[in-house]
Formats: C-alpha cells, structure tokens, sequence
C-alpha cells in the first residue's frame, strides 16, 4: 500500500531525512520509533504530500504522492503531530467539514460522521466548540477526522500524545483493530505501545532507518535477550560462588553473574535466543542438584534498551571518531 | 474548473464565512465600517450641506477606510492557518493548494461584501431626497467592492509570508497604502516637478485610485475593472507560491 524509496529531504544546510526506505502492506500496522528530530514527523510529511520530498518518491496505492496527489491523498487519513483542528468550530462541525472535503454526502456522510464519532466517544461534546474541550477531546476530534472516510491507510503523528492512560488504550485498541484491514503507519515515544499495537517497528534515527522488524525481533537485540534468571529458596542452596560454577559447568552456558546470594543471571553462547533450551537446561540442573526454585525466566529482551543502544551507541562511536 | 473543485471552494468559504461570525471579526468589522462610513460621508465631507443627490462623497472616503479596515480582516487568513498547524489539515485533504485559497479569499471578500450592502440606507436617503443617477451609484459600490477584493488579495499574500498577525497587518497596510499614494493626486502633482510625466502616469497606473475614479463618476471601463481583477488573481497566484515554497522549507 504505502512504498517510500531512498526519501531525502533537507531544510537548508540541514538534512532531515536521509535516504529513508521502506513499504507497508495492507493488515499492517508499523511503529515508527525514534528520538526527538531523528525525522519522523518530515517523513510522515512527505507521505501525505505535506511538504515534497527532495529526493526519492512515495507511492500510496500505487499512486505516485507528488505526481497524482489528489488521488493518493484520498486514500490516506492524517492525524498531524499535536492533532490541531479548528477551535472556533463544533465537533460536530470539524467532523463534517472534514467529511465533505473528503468528497462524502447526502446519508452516506452523516453515516460517515457518526460511525466517527462513535469510535472516538465523541458523543456527550459533539455540539461543543473545539476550544473549549480537554486536549483528550481535541485529540480525538482530529483523530475521528482522519478515520471519518475509512481511508485503506492510516497516517498518524503521536497518535496518544496528551492521552491518559484509559484514552491511550482505547486508542491503541481502535489501532489495533483498524490494523487487521489497513496499512497504518504511527509514530510513538513509548516502546511499551510498540510492542502492544504493532506488527512491525522500524527506528529510524537522524534521518536514517536503523532497525527495521517485528518488536519480537528488535527485543532479541537487546543485551540481556535470552539471558535466563534463577532465583532458588535458601533452604538447600549452594553458596553462590559454588551455584555460579556449577551454572557455568552446564554445556552451552558462557557466562553467570551473580545478582545476589540467592539469584544469578546466566547467558547462552547464542545471544537472543530466548526459547528457553537455557532454561530447561537449568532447570534439569536444579532437579538433579534438589534445589528449591523460586523464580525461573528467559528474558525477552527490551525495546527500551535496543532503542537507547541503537540510537545512543552509534552516536558514542561518531564522538571517538571525531576525537580521533 | 469541474463540479468538485467548486464543491470544494464552496465546503471552505462556507467555513470560513461561519468562522468570521462566530468570532467577534465579522461583526466588529461590520459595526466599525459603518460607523466611520456614515461619519466621514456626513461630518467630514458635509453630504447634508452639499445638497447633491450623488454618493462620491460617500465613495471618496472608501480607499482610505479600507486601508486600515481589509487588512485587519484578512490578516488572519494564512497565519492563523500555519500558528495553528491546521494548514496541514487543510493541505493533506484531497483538495488543491488553489481551492483553498479561491475558498478562503470568496469567504472573505463575501463577509466585506456584506458590510458593503449595509450601507444601503445611503442608496435609500438619497433616493428620497432627490432624483440620483442609480447606474453611477451602483458603479460606485461595484469599484468600491473591487477595491475592497484587491486589498483583500493583497493581505492574503502578506498573511501567507508569516505565522505573525501583526507583521501581516503592517506590511499589508504599507503595500496597500503604496497603491493608493502612487495615483493619489498630491503625491502625483508633487512627483510631476521632478520625474517625467511618462514615469509619473505609468507609476500612478499601478494606484488604485486612478482605476477607481472612473468607476465612482460611473463609467465601467473595462481596464479598471480589468486592473482589479488582475492585482487580486497576481496576489492570489504569488499566495500559492508562497504557501508551496514554506512548505518545500
């Protein structure tokens, strides 16, 4: 549905996007992660056709965005970064102005107006004056304006900035399950929302995609995927030194660190191998051994830690290379 | 030009006329212009004490009037759209860059149209009191409607330069004021003694004084109405310019 090849785009001196490349297909739903001014917001820019691109072209279902923008902005819905709508009008307003931009009228637009509505719980202000709603009400106004006509690709800035957290789930929800039938792309700061709402992630930073792949996938490169903790009761126990050489001892281990008298963390040879062969080995060890355990688990691995590696540690890099 | 693009302007000028009153703009505009209107025509220029079943006197006041009053109508008109960000509603939607545009300026060139039409107890007084030329009349509130359009189109290309109200309002004050001055007799009668007549009259033939005298004697000739027409589609054309190049960045 949405394809972006080699996108640049530079304000002046300053490049914004650098060769940004990647697609998404119907029943996805992609994260787009990154830290503050990697390019996130340029780029959903460029594929709204908001701003035109420097270099590299975007096609929304199969139309080319800069040579038949009409016809690629119909199929998109956009919700900007910090949703802005027009305060001097009513919801109600907003939602149908928006709507007959979108080209709907007569019944199928008052259709349109309040199957938007509903998704977004916009009822109990429909009648009231934008300005005057809390910024979750405003949010969702702009939200409910980019999905009024069911557009087959979603495009949303922060969608859940400014949320509390029971608005943030029901919008996460309201992703999740639009997902199953559009291409929708969504740009985030929280990793936990990632790993809830999205099929793929891609983190992208200072203009370039760093890491592209399911958040289970991106999880494996953290450090610490596939590490095993062990956590035994005191009755029984080893010392911990004799716990750690006996762990160590085990084929297929590279190395356990204590954690404290009563819980030591182990690691495969094989990073981010989190299915659980480590674990089972362990746990074989313990019954033969007759220790009494507490706690067992494969670790995961987590977003936030891949995403602070990627995006801090190649910046470090270019710092001892500058050095240098 | 096909039924959607006009679907189109429509769905915004509808907005953007219910915008206008449902802030105070339309309102105070319309009170203010009829207040400084009725003053001028009536204290300033002695109408009464004339004794003339004619409006110029009324007409004469409008260039000036509108310097001030059009800017501060329109000088919302962009900069409000890009301090709010909604530009990026609007510029996202399935519609061209031109027919929001076309729609925003109709709207507002439609609330200026409505304050004009009030005046219409004018129209009325001294067609009571005497026997006037309609035709010259309404050829005066068609020149002054025009008038009205040309500033209008020009605060929209100063709305479009910045997010900054108040620098929109100024320099649209300044190009507006530079249009009339360039044909306002004092200033040629005083450029005469040291420029060539043919600088001076080629100078004066960008004012819009000089294409409105005409229309407020009552003749519709159509190089002034041309000459309108082509300042307000020149402005509009360099607002899409403007608007397409802040968003290249």
């Amino acid at each position: 549905m949405i394809n972006v090849r080699n996108l640049r785009k530079h304000f002046g001196p300053k490049i914004a996007v650098d060769g940004v490349s990647f697609s998404v297909e119907k029943g996805e739903v992609l994260g787009f992660l990154g830290p503050n001014g990697a390019g996130k917001s340029t780029t959903m820019r460029m594929i709204t056709g908001f701003i035109p691109p420097s270099d590299g072209d975007v096609t929304v279902g199969g139309y080319n965005v800069e040579e038949e923008p009409l016809a690629a902005k119909r199929l998109i819905g956009y919700l900007p970064e910090n949703a802005p709508s027009y305060g001097d009008m009513t919801v109600g307003g907003f939602l149908r102005f928006a709507a007959e931009l979108r080209g709907l009228s007569g019944s199928s637009l008052n259709k349109a107006i309040h199957r938007a509505v509903e998704m977004c719980f916009l009822e109990p202000v429909l009648q009231q004056s934008i300005e005057t709603l809390s910024k979750g009400y405003r949010h969702r106004t702009c939200f409910a304006q980019s999905i009024i006509h069911d557009p087959e690709v979603l495009i949303l800035d922060e969608p859940t900035d400014g949320l509390d957290p029971n608005q943030k789930h029901e919008v996460r929800t309201l992703i999740r399950t639009m997902g199953e039938k559009k291409a929708i792309i969504f740009s985030t700061h929280i990793l936990e929302e990632v790993e809830a709402v999205c099929s793929r992630a891609i983190i992208i930073d200072r203009g370039q995609v760093v890491a592209n792949g399911t958040p289970r996938d991106l999880k494996r490169r953290s450090a610490n995927a596939g590490a095993v903790t062990l956590r035994l009761s005191e009755k029984g126990a080893p010392s911990p030194e004799a716990l750690a050489a006996k762990i160590r001892s085990l084929p297929g281990v590279e190395s356990a660190m204590i954690l404290d008298p009563l819980a030591l963390r182990a690691k495969g040879c094989r990073d981010g191998s989190p299915d659980g062969e480590l674990a089972r080995a362990i746990s074989q060890l313990a019954a033969r051994e007759g220790w009494t355990v507490e706690e067992l688990h494969t670790e995961e691995g987590r977003l936030d830690e891949v995403f602070r590696s990627i995006t801090l540690g190649d910046r470090s890099a270019e710092k001892t290379k500058e050095a240098a | 030009m096909n039924a959607t693009a006009l679907r189109n302007i429509w769905t915004i000028t509808k907005r953007e006329v219910a915008g206008f009153f449902s802030s105070p703009v339309a309102y105070v505009f319309i009170v203010i212009f009829l207040l400084l209107s009725g003053f001028f025509t009536f204290m300033a220029a002695g109408w009464f004490s004339a004794g003339e079943a004619r409006l110029d006197r009324f007409f004469t006041w409008h260039p000036w009037l509108y310097l001030f009053l059009v800017p501060a109508v329109g000088m919302r008109m962009w900069s409000e759209e890009r301090r709010l960000g909604t530009i990026e509603l609007l510029m996202t939607m399935p519609i061209t860059p031109w027919q929001a545009i076309v729609g925003k300026f109709l709207a507002a060139w439609a609330v200026l149209g409505i304050a004009l039409l009030l005046t219409f107890p004018m129209v009325i007084t001294v067609n009571s009191l005497g026997q006037p030329d309609n035709g010259i009349i309404f050829a005066g509130y068609l020149g002054s409607f025009l008038l009205a359009g040309t500033y209008l189109a020009i605060t929209a290309m100063t709305s479009a330069m910045t997010r900054n109200q108040v620098v929109s309002f100024i320099v649209s004050v300044v190009v507006c004021l530079f249009l009339i001055l360039a044909g306002w007799p004092p200033v040629t009668d005083m450029l005469v003694r040291w420029a060539s007549p043919w600088l001076v009259e080629t100078i004066a033939s960008f004012s819009v004084m000089t294409h409105s005298i005409g229309l407020q004697k009552g003749v519709l000739d159509s190089r002034d109405i041309l000459f309108f027409f082509s300042v307000i589609g020149f402005s509009l054309f360099t607002t899409s310019v403007i608007l397409r190049a802040h968003r290249a960045g």
